[in-house]
Order: structure tokens, then sequence, then C-alpha cells
């Protein structure tokens, strides 16, 4: 396989991936490798697993990383309800102390929680480990065993090894700075907005019944808004959405009318002060630009 | 575009070429080991490694770890398999001496100069004039100091030492109780089901002892932006020595120096060596006790470096007398928009201990409305001193 069969099949899901991003993807795969992505919001981190665990034909777990994650919610829990049950039953029963021991802490009253379940699947399930900047250290120092041994100690029941090696994708908002030691184990991959041809095949991707004329000039928008000083940088979603918005009102053509331009912003701009900056004379004269 | 290197005939084969790679990176401080030159090789034996293009991707994808080393790669692949068709005699490059001579060179090849330039000093049109009746008068200037001054000759291990003890003082005090993960203990809010569960197999069952967790404390994590322009050399001494000690104490602090720049010196403080880490230091602070332009070196961290390290458990710590070129409305900005990611701002000002001093200066008038805490700081015997106001923060 080369990485240009995998930038075939992802965009087969309507994803385009940039060369880069190809590469980095192909070598994960075939070194067996986490990939860390790490860029602004809205580049499209988080659809590349999606679109690999589709391409792939493969199970996509996520991880939705957020302060305070703990191993309870990361790798498993001991269903305490049923072991409560189980031990009071037993004691009716008359089973001896050590039986129940034996059975309470066996694999059927264990919870998987995502990793653990990434790495006992029969087939290498896509492991997507979304903003990993917003766990703390703690965890990202026990997500490093996980990356690196695929196995997880469980006092009570012992190491359980992976039968499968997941395909890892972690993402990165760069909130936090991570350890060195992530970054070393991983390969690694700064998404940037993508250019104006690469947006644009993106768009008609996604939203095959657009024309061209508005389609150049929507994303020609874009990348111009992007280049302006604002708090929260519009990415390929809101893009997307914009473009929704003026083909669900009907409007071919940017520059026609500056009032219904300036309603549709509402899906680009999401903070007060970025709309009250952008007016309707700028947003007329960067679609001027933009045309 | 530019041509491939051409490598010398005794040249031992393309593992020792992408070894000689590997080891120009390292040279030139991507932090790399050996196993990264093997993933590297592997890599390249899954694409089509002929293309410089492929070639040039599936190395970023090894060799890099985050966005300002990917940034710099380029340049660096560049440089060692594009070299315009020249040939390249020797494979494992030597270490270049501009990193290692920063350290051990000879201190007076330094030249410590600073002491005798006037004009960096002189002022200007007395826009940024302190309104001080004392003897001394204190004056912003806008020129940068283009000597180089050797910090080490402020700072002593001894005072480091001292410094380390305050900071890691200072730290204690700023506990927080936010922490969302719990750790069992005695008194704690929540049952601690998996204690429980265990300690009741004795009881058959019957949970006899309820064991608890609770949130336990976490330290804030500190970040301290230092002034070193002209009108703070007097204080810097103190301030450089603070900040050593506090990176040393702290692993998880951050430290900048600015004056008509912002630098990032935390990777620097972090040198095992307390007064090489001073040296590496000085080389980073070029212009040091030049003028101060405070707004936009603030601005500059709130859009850069505070988006990445400054989040609601930080403390932002800012040691400056508040002597800015640039208008107050740049100050202001910046601080509203590092107040928004949740921080706490703590502006300590070496003048402020002076008898009669109010916060005349437009600055550091600007800037009082967006401070958790304004207090004095002169010497490291100040700094100690805040460690009970710290901890009502």
């Amino acid at each position: 396989m080369i990485w240009t069969d995998l930038q075939n099949a992802l965009g087969g899901q309507g994803y385009v991936a940039s060369d880069d991003l190809a590469v980095s993807l192909h070598l994960a795969l075939t070194l067996g490798r986490p990939l860390l992505l790490e860029g602004a919001a809205g580049v499209g981190k988080t659809e590349v697993a999606r679109t690999l665990a589709a391409a792939r034909d493969t199970r996509l777990i996520r991880l939705q990383c957020y302060e305070g994650l703990d191993a309870a919610q990361a790798i498993y829990e001991w269903n305490y309800q049923r072991q409560l049950l189980t031990i009071r039953a037993a004691a009716e029963d008359g089973e001896t102390g050590k039986a129940v021991e034996q059975r309470i802490f066996s694999r059927d009253f264990l919870l998987e929680r995502p990793l653990l379940a990434a790495i006992t699947q029969d087939t290498p399930p896509v492991l997507l480990i979304d903003e990993i900047d917003r766990a703390d250290e703690e965890f990202e120092a026990y997500l490093l065993e996980i990356l690196s041994e695929y196995q997880v100690s469980i006092p009570e029941l012992g190491t359980i090894t992976a039968t499968t090696k997941p395909i890892v994708i972690l993402t990165s908002n760069g909130t936090r700075d991570l350890s060195d030691a992530l970054r070393r184990r991983c390969l690694y991959t700064y998404v940037d907005y993508p250019d104006h041809g690469t947006e644009l095949a993106i768009l008609k991707a996604r939203s095959p019944n657009i024309e061209s004329h508005l389609a150049n000039q929507v994303v020609g928008f874009v990348q111009k808004l992007r280049e302006e000083d604002l708090e929260k940088t519009p990415g390929i979603a809101e893009m997307l959405d914009f473009a929704a918005a003026l083909m669900g009102l009907g409007i071919g053509d940017l520059t026609s009318d500056p009032a219904t331009l300036q309603a549709t912003l509402t899906t680009l701009l999401k903070t007060q002060s970025d709309q009250a900056n952008v007016t309707t004379e700028v947003a007329g004269r960067i679609a001027g630009r933009a045309a | 575009m530019t041509r491939v290197t051409r490598f010398a005939g005794r040249d031992p084969g393309p593992t020792a070429r992408v070894g000689g790679f590997i080891a120009h990176l390292r040279a030139n401080g991507l932090r790399l080991g050996v196993a990264e030159a093997d993933i590297a090789m592997a890599a390249l034996t899954h694409v089509h490694a002929i293309s410089p293009d492929e070639a040039r991707r599936a190395l970023r994808a090894v060799c890099t770890g985050c966005k300002e080393e990917a940034e710099r790669f380029d340049a660096l692949f560049d440089s060692y398999w594009m070299d315009a068709g020249r040939v390249k005699q020797k494979i494992t490059p030597t270490l270049s001496s501009t990193t290692s001579d920063a350290v051990n060179s000879s201190r007076d090849a330094k030249g410590e100069d600073a002491s005798v330039t006037g004009s960096a000093t002189a002022p200007d049109d007395g826009d940024g004039d302190a309104e001080s009746d004392g003897t001394g008068k204190l004056i912003a200037t806008e020129l940068r100091n283009l000597s180089r001054k050797d910090l080490r000759d402020m700072v002593r291990p001894e005072e480091i030492a001292e410094a380390e003890a305050v900071a890691r003082k200072l730290g204690a005090a700023l506990r927080d109780r936010r922490s969302r993960r719990r750790i069992a203990a005695r008194k704690g809010d929540r049952l601690h089901f998996r204690k429980t569960i265990r300690q009741s197999l004795a009881t058959g069952g019957e949970p006899v002892r309820l064991l608890r967790k609770r949130r336990p404390d976490r330290t804030h994590k500190i970040v301290a932006l230092c002034d070193v322009s002209g009108s703070m050399t007097l204080y810097a001494q103190v301030f450089l020595a603070f900040l050593a000690g506090l990176l040393r104490a702290d692993t998880a602090a951050d430290a900048y120096l600015f004056h008509t720049r912002l630098v990032r010196i935390t990777e620097a403080l972090r040198d095992k060596d307390a007064l090489r880490a001073i040296g590496r230091m000085s080389l980073m602070a070029d212009g040091f006790g030049g003028g101060s332009k405070i707004g936009p070196s603030l601005q500059l961290f709130a859009d850069t470096y505070a988006r990445r390290f400054v989040d609601g458990r930080s403390v932002v710590l800012i040691l400056s007398d508040g002597y800015d070129t640039a208008p107050p409305e740049t100050l202001t900005n910046a601080l509203t928009k590092l107040k928004k990611r949740g921080c706490k701002i703590i502006w300590l000002n070496p003048l402020k201990g002076w008898r009669d001093y109010a916060p005349v200066a437009e600055g550091m008038a600007a800037a009082l409305p967006h401070l958790d805490m304004f207090a004095a700081a002169n010497t490291l015997a100040d700094l100690a001193a805040l460690e009970r106001e710290l901890t009502t923060l």
C-alpha cells in the first residue's frame, strides 16, 4: 500500500487530506505508531479519525479528554452495584470468601471504558483520543504506558495484553504543553487551515450541489476572513455551514446583497466582539476582494 | 528548486546518511534519540524515498514533535539534503560551535560594555516621565539597548538558592482546591466504592466501613514576566534570581523577559547548572537594559504564549515598574485578553515600596483595574512576605 491509496480512500469518504497528513497517516498505519495531530479548532483533526475508521471499515472508539478525566472513566471500572449484590447473595448461599472474591473480580464484573475496549477488539479499531491537552498531566503519564506497552494492569485481575493493536490518533488544540515523552512516542503533524484549492475541494466534496461560482466566492471569503484579526478564526465546519446557509437562502453571488451576507455571518463569527468588528461594510469589502 | 546534495564517494551508504541527518537535527536543537533514527529509517522504507518531497514529509512526521519544530524542519532538511548539488564531505557534522560557545566561552570575550552605553538610557521627550519627587528620576526609553549585558555579573549562586526557597514557599501558598479528580481520603465528600467493596468482602458483603474520597489540593501554575528595561536595571538582580529560583523550585512554572521584545526563558533557566542557566538567559535577553514596551510585549504574550500556557489555574506574575513608552490602551487590551483566559494577574512593582508612591505612570494607571493584586517588591524578603497575601487570593 502506498500513501496515495490512503489519500484516495479518505477522499472516497469525503475527506480531502493534504499530502502531509496522508503521508503521516500512512506511516502511522504501517509503523504502528500513534499519530499526534495538532492545529487550531475546526481544521478537521477529529474528522480524520472518523473517516479513517469508515474507510477501513472498523470501529471508532473515542475518548474525549477533559480536566479530571481519570482511570475509572478512561480505562475500566468495576461494576460495584453488581458486586455488592453478588456478595450478599453469596453470603446467603454459604459460599466461601475466597470463591466470592474470585468471582466478583472477574471479567464479567468489569466495565470496559474506551482505552481497555480499544485493546480487546478482534479487529484493530481506530482509537481517537480527542483533545489530549485538556486532560491533566497525570492522565498523560498513564496514557504513555498504554501507548508503549498496549497493555493494562488491573491489580485484582492481572495484566490484560492487547489482542490487536489499535490505530491511535491523538488530537490537541495546544491549550497546554504536552510532555516531551508523549510527543516522542508519537508521529507528529501540524494540521493547518487548508489552502484555497484544498478548501474548495472539501466544499465540493461535502456539498456537491453548490455552484462553482458561489463555491469559489465562499472559500475566498473565508480565506480572507481568516487573515483578519479575529478572536475565533472560522474553521472548515463553519465554512460548510456558511455555504449551506447561503444555498438555503438562495443566494448566488456574495456581493449582491450585503445585508443578507451580514446575517449569514452568524455561521462564521462566534463571539460578540468578532461580530461587532466585522460590520456590513467590512464584510462587503472582504467579499469584494474575494470575488 | 534547490538541487539534491551529492555525497562523497567514500560515503558508507543511506543508513549513515540518515544517521547523519538525525545528528544534524540534534545539533540544531531537536531532541531526538536513537529510537527516532530507527523509526526514520523504517519510515523511509514505507514511502517512495527517492522523491525528496515524500522523504521530507515522512521525516517531518517522525522527527518533529511540535509546531515550532515542524516549521524549522524544512530549512534543516534543505540544508542537509538539498545543498545545491555541493558535495558533502563529512556525513556526521560536528556539533555547531554556536550553541556550546554560548555556555562555555570565557566571559570577558562577551564584552561587558553595558555599563558604558550612555545613549540607551538617555531620556526621551519626556512622555514617559515619572512624577516622583525623589532624588532619582525614572524614565522610560524607546531605544533598544544593542549591547549585551552578561547577567551572570548580576546574580550570584547563593542568591539563586535563596530565591529557590522563597519561590517554593510562594508556590505552596498558591494552593487551590479545584482539582476534579478524587483521591482516597479520611474525610471525603464521596464514597470510594472500590475500597469499600473490597473491605466489605471481609464482612460478608456488608459495607461496615464506608471509605471516602475527596478532591485534593492543586497548585497554581506560576507564569512570570519580568521587565528588564533600563528603568528596572536596579531591581533586575533580585528578580532574575527569583525567576531562576522559581523555575528550579517549580517544574510547572514558566518565565519570560521583556524590554522592547518578549523572550521566553523557561528552557534556558531549566539548565541544571544555575549559573550556566543565567548565562544562557543573558544571550537570549539581547537588548537588556534598553527601552521598555510593556503593552506590546504583553499583547504579544497574550496572543501567542498565553494561548498555550495560561489557563484558569495559572497565576501571571508581572514584575515591572509600569513605565511604558507605548500608549496605555495596548496594555489595557493585553491585560483584558489575558484575564479572559481565567488566570489571576499579580503585578509586583518595585516602586510601590517608595514613600508617597502613587501609580500615576500612565501604563500603571491603565493596568490597575485588571489586577488581582498590586504589591511592592524590591528584595527577596519582600517576595517572601507575599506568601501570606497569596493564600487569600
